[in-house]
């Protein structure tokens, strides 16, 4: 499982032009809201976690159809499905490179978008804590969908329609955590059902993802 | 006894389901009929009008049939999915496949009637609330698993990538309605909501039971009519299929 | 050792081939032979476990190949038509990657080794993109000598190769089936080596 990890990553790191151009687009996302809709930092503040969040998914789904689509067109997703090692295995580890690559510089960037948005340091930790949760389910759930329109004509958006309706709970969650910060309410409640939602993912998803890979590949 | 299990997987083919299917809908179709007769008539006649909400209310005798067929079906589908995935049997990918566009229009028509339920009431088309919300998702769900299937040209794989997706939508629905509600409880303190039904007279709640009667006999007939196509497709490189096809049956 | 009764393979609407039956026993190798689009590739496929059947049976040791055949994978090398290498990495680190996948650690030395045989010496520590595309077979290839599997299955493997090349694999294969392996390969060319049974498809 750490090969397949390692193997990713080295190749990211020898093509750094698609991971970096997922960040900048969710930069540029979030960055057009406020122009969209106007400089008031009340309107702001209110606006932010959903901002921010939506971002963070739409930023993931780009990187989604990457993670098994150059493996299935050179020959290497075969040679993973015929691996003595579990497949489920070999799909948490690109789940885990997907993520680091995708999914953890979200987290890092987030705080420093946030606070155009005038947030306050406590709203930002949580924030960052719930998208250290979630993006990790929203890589899981997202290899699903990879999966499962490997190869499929209009793979890109029919992706995000498959996959948009399943990270609802998570954007819920997630933003809900930090309006609940501000509000006063305390983030806790939503911090610990995203990480039962991670828990639910990271047991589960990999076997779909298996299933759908292995569908693919007939 | 025996004859009887063997019948029942004789008719798990495409080529012996398909007169069957042939003979049943009529039956389904008038049934669907009368019970719509019946519940429109109970719907429009014999229900009171509701104090607050004058006639206009009359419209959950659509809307809220609807929403439970759309959850219904769903759950079918991923039922016939599932089976299909599990037996690697054809017939039962057919049937998810019929059923699904059903399923999506009975979610359409739910979040319409919705719409317009909510327009005289509260003066807005559409309404946050936990359900319709969670009915809007449920319509994305039945829109992707549809999408899925027509990007996939080899039937047997989309059969099977469907049926992952919607097994994958049925454990997520909990999920999903459970957060709506979070989030819709959070952000609206005041109980503007289609769920607070007013206290049900007897006989709304028949009108209710007959109109979603008459949704189910509605999707069996839609569906057996839709599998039947669907099979005469499928199989049409066979004998059987290509001989129907010039008789023109 | 491989046994296969009444395969029928379905592509689509197509029926490829009905009714192939065959045993690969240790010390044996099948040459599958047939015209272009007959189903080759799909019958290599069906035997390396990637799909199912539309009908019959394939057994390895007498057990049936289902989905989870670990133990078939671990004693099965597969090489298919595509060059399986990523081109941003360079041979060795392919070659250390596939292996630790398929649960062998390859030492760097071992590596280089197994490059050696194929001729890749001098370029192991280039990034793959800038071989050629014989050379990039050979890399793979040389996951043949780098890790022991008892069946190989190898779909077109003489292509792209020039003479020596085909010689040394073929006497590669060739050891390989003489020490108790087996193997099925299929190709357009000759296949140097003697005594395989055939398959028409």
């Amino acid at each position: 499982m750490l090969a397949v990890m390692r193997r990713d990553l080295l190749l990211a790191m020898r093509r750094k032009t698609e991971v970096l151009t997922a960040l900048f687009f969710f930069v540029i996302v979030t960055s057009l809201f406020p122009l969209g809709i106007g400089p008031e930092p009340a309107l702001l503040r209110k606006i932010a976690p959903g901002v921010l969040w939506v971002g963070a998914l739409l930023a993931t789904m780009l990187g989604l159809q990457r993670m098994f689509a150059a493996d299935h067109a050179d020959g290497t997703l075969e040679q993973m499905v015929l691996s003595p090692t579990p497949l489920g295995l070999l799909v948490a580890g690109k789940n885990a490179a997907h993520w680091l690559l995708s999914g953890l510089p979200l987290v890092v960037l987030a705080p420093l978008l946030g606070m155009q948005f005038d947030l306050d340091a406590e709203a930002l930790g949580v924030l960052i804590l719930g998208l250290l949760l979630g993006t990790p389910v929203l890589s899981l759930v997202g290899s699903i969908g990879a999966a499962l329109t490997l190869g499929v004509r209009g793979g890109g958006v029919l992706l995000s329609l498959l996959v948009l309706p399943l990270y609802i709970p998570t954007l819920i969650f997630g933003a809900g955590a930090v309006q609940a910060h501000i509000s006063g309410q305390g983030a806790g409640g939503h911090l610990s059902l995203l990480a039962a939602l991670l828990a639910l993912a990271v047991f589960f998803a990999p076997w779909a993802t298996t299933a759908a890979l292995r569908i693919a590949l007939e | 006894m025996s004859n009887g299990i063997v019948n029942w997987f004789k008719l798990a083919s495409p080529y012996s389901f398909y007169p069957v299917a042939g003979k049943m809908q009529p039956w389904f179709w008038a049934l669907a009929v009368l019970f719509g007769a019946a519940g429109l008539w109970i719907s429009f006649f014999v229900a009171p009008t509701d104090a607050t909400q004058g006639e206009g209310y009359r419209i959950i005798f659509v809307h809220v049939p609807a929403s439970w067929m759309s959850m219904f079906i769903y759950l079918v589908m991923a039922t016939w999915a599932g089976i299909g995935l599990a037996l690697n049997t054809r017939l039962s990918g057919m049937m998810a496949q019929a059923l699904a566009p059903t399923g999506a229009l009975m979610a359409f028509l739910s979040l319409w009637t919705g719409a317009f339920w909510g327009k005289p009431m509260w003066g807005t088309w559409w309404v946050w609330d936990a359900r319709l919300t969670s009915e809007l998702i449920l319509f994305f769900l039945y829109l992707g698993f549809i999408a899925l299937q027509a990007a996939i040209d080899d039937p047997r794989r989309a059969d099977k990538a469907g049926a992952i997706l919607a097994l994958v939508g049925v454990v997520n629905v909990p999920i999903i309605y459970f957060s709506v509600k979070w989030w819709n409880t959070l952000h609206q303190g005041s109980s503007v909501s289609l769920t607070k039904a007013p206290s049900m007279a007897q006989t709304m709640l028949w009108g209710m039971l007959l109109m979603a009667l008459c949704f189910w006999m509605y999707s069996i007939a839609m569906t057996l009519k839709r599998v039947r196509t669907i099979i005469l497709e499928r199989e049409s490189h066979t004998e059987w299929a290509r001989k129907l096809a010039e008789v023109g049956a | 050792m491989l046994r296969v009764s009444d395969l029928s393979c379905v592509r689509g609407d197509r029926s490829l081939f009905t009714g192939v039956q065959f045993a690969v026993e240790p010390g044996q190798w099948l040459h599958v032979r047939g015209a272009n689009g007959c189903g080759k590739t799909s019958l290599l496929r069906l035997l390396a476990g990637l799909s199912q059947p539309a009908h019959g049976e394939i057994s390895w040791d007498g057990e049936p190949v289902g989905r989870d055949g670990q133990a078939f994978r671990s004693e099965l090398l597969y090489l298919g038509h595509h060059a399986a290498v990523k081109e941003e990495l360079t041979a060795i680190e392919n070659l250390q990657l596939a292996s630790e996948l398929d649960g062998v650690e390859l030492t760097r030395a071992e590596a280089v080794d197994a490059l050696k045989r194929f001729g890749l010496q001098g370029r192991e520590d280039l990034p793959v993109r800038f071989l050629s595309a014989g050379q990039k077979r050979r890399v793979l290839l040389a996951r043949l000598v780098a890790r022991k599997a008892r069946l190989w299955i190898l779909d077109e493997p003489f292509t792209a190769l020039d003479a020596k090349a085909v010689q040394m694999l073929g006497a590669l294969i060739g050891e390989h089936v003489e020490s108790g392996g087996m193997a099925i390969v299929t190709s357009h060319q000759q296949i140097p080596i003697g005594g395989g049974k055939e398959l028409d498809l």
